[in-house]
């Protein structure tokens, strides 16, 4: 293993980003890990309220703070998804990618994921059937019988794009009633193509090559359904369980004081990975700010040994 | 010479979209599929890529599944590196 860097970065949506660039113009010597530049910012559709900008998209947003983290000589780790963050004496130590990375200091900035059924078969027809975004991938099931899984806002927004495109719908929702918006409830209900399964929960995702069926139980019955296509949308989740020891709330999302600080010497966080209100692009990179600026004081004031 | 370079995209898919800018930032030319309005296409991608999933970036033999953008930095690399700030 090299030399320590002052800080390691993990992340790269709007709040690593703009802690790279906070980093970058003090001279720290660091590195940014992340799977790809954007993080959740690529999935909005249209983003009026990010000052600067009266109308862009997701996507094009994604692409300019990827221009302007590259005005910066950093090295950028794309592809990457750290799986440890551990601290060993006086370092932090993010292992991941068959690599280890050690820094003085860290800022965890990895956002949220969408959250995950664990059932058997999800892996594995991940991409093949199983999807977790119905805008990207809904028209390549055009005419086909698929399923979604969920029952809040999201799974009805999906549910409502898919009747239009797929033969037939399966709304899987393991609560008694759904929890989304009624208007959006009423709709899907309405469609003539959509059937709705309450209180019934998600067993398995089979298939040979590709999805042909998701295995269904209720009241202790188990069926199968013929689907080529399984939507996941049951909401998403603090990408936190990677770091040892931080202190989170309930729901998994970091606690950090108004200097992004976690319960860990030389650990920072910001973004929507923390338990700060407000999940917003422009809250995000503003946390993200200060988290390099904490960082910054600390490396200027902390022992070395 | 760079392969011709095709790309399976839908029309809202976000990380189509980003494939796509990330593409002509590098000033790649590319051709763009849309499964979305012919589904005789999908049938295409998912023999191309072997899944049911876009973007897929073709180039030449390479295929590339969604917007991995470490895989498609080592096939683009920047040309000139930009000068640094003041």
């Amino acid at each position: 293993m090299n030399a320590p860097h002052d800080l390691i970065i993990i992340g790269a949506g709007p709040a690593g980003i703009t802690a790279a660039i906070y980093a970058a113009r003090k001279k720290m010597d660091f590195l940014v890990v992340s799977p790809d530049v954007g993080g959740q910012t690529s999935w909005s559709g249209g983003i009026e309220n990010y000052t600067g900008f009266q109308f862009i998209t997701g996507p094009e947003l994604a692409q300019k703070f990827d221009e302007h983290i590259r005005q910066f000589n950093i090295p950028l780790e794309l592809g990457t998804s750290i799986d440890r963050l551990h601290r060993d004496d006086l370092l932090w130590i993010a292992e991941g990618g068959g690599k280890r990375r050690a820094a003085r200091t860290a800022i965890v900035a990895t956002g949220r994921t969408p959250r995950r059924l664990n059932v058997p078969g999800e892996d594995e027809f991940r991409n093949r059937g199983v999807a977790y975004c119905a805008t990207c991938d809904g028209p390549l099931f055009a005419g086909v019988e698929v399923a979604v899984v969920g029952g809040g806002n999201s799974a009805l927004d999906a549910a409502l794009q898919l009747v239009r495109i797929a033969r037939h719908v399966h709304l899987i929702q393991k609560l008694d009633r759904f929890t989304g918006d009624a208007v959006m409830l009423g709709k899907a209900l309405g469609s003539p193509n959509l059937t709705a399964h309450t209180g019934t929960e998600v067993t398995a995702i089979t298939g040979e090559k590709m999805v042909s069926g998701l295995v269904v139980r209720r009241e202790g019955t188990e069926k199968t359904l013929p689907v080529e296509g399984v939507f996941i949308e049951i909401g998403s989740e603090a990408a936190s369980r990677f770091v040892d020891g931080v202190k989170t709330d309930g729901f998994g999302e970091i606690e950090v004081d108004c200097r992004c600080r976690t319960n860990l010497p030389g650990l920072f966080a910001a973004g929507d990975v923390t338990s700060v209100p407000a999940k917003q692009i422009i809250v995000a990179a503003g946390e993200g700010a200060k988290a390099a600026i904490s960082a910054f004081d600390y490396i200027a004031t902390a022992p070395l040994k | 010479m760079n392969p011709p370079v095709r790309i399976f995209s839908t029309p809202t898919c976000p990380f189509c979209q980003r494939a796509k800018l990330f593409l002509k930032d590098r000033g790649v030319g590319f051709e763009e599929i849309n499964v979305a309005a012919d589904r005789e296409k999908v049938a295409e991608l998912m023999k191309v890529s072997g899944q049911r999933g876009v973007p897929v970036i073709v180039v030449g033999n390479d295929v590339v599944v969604g917007f991995d953008q470490a895989k498609l930095e080592a096939l683009f690399p920047r040309a000139v590196d930009r000068p640094e700030p003041k």
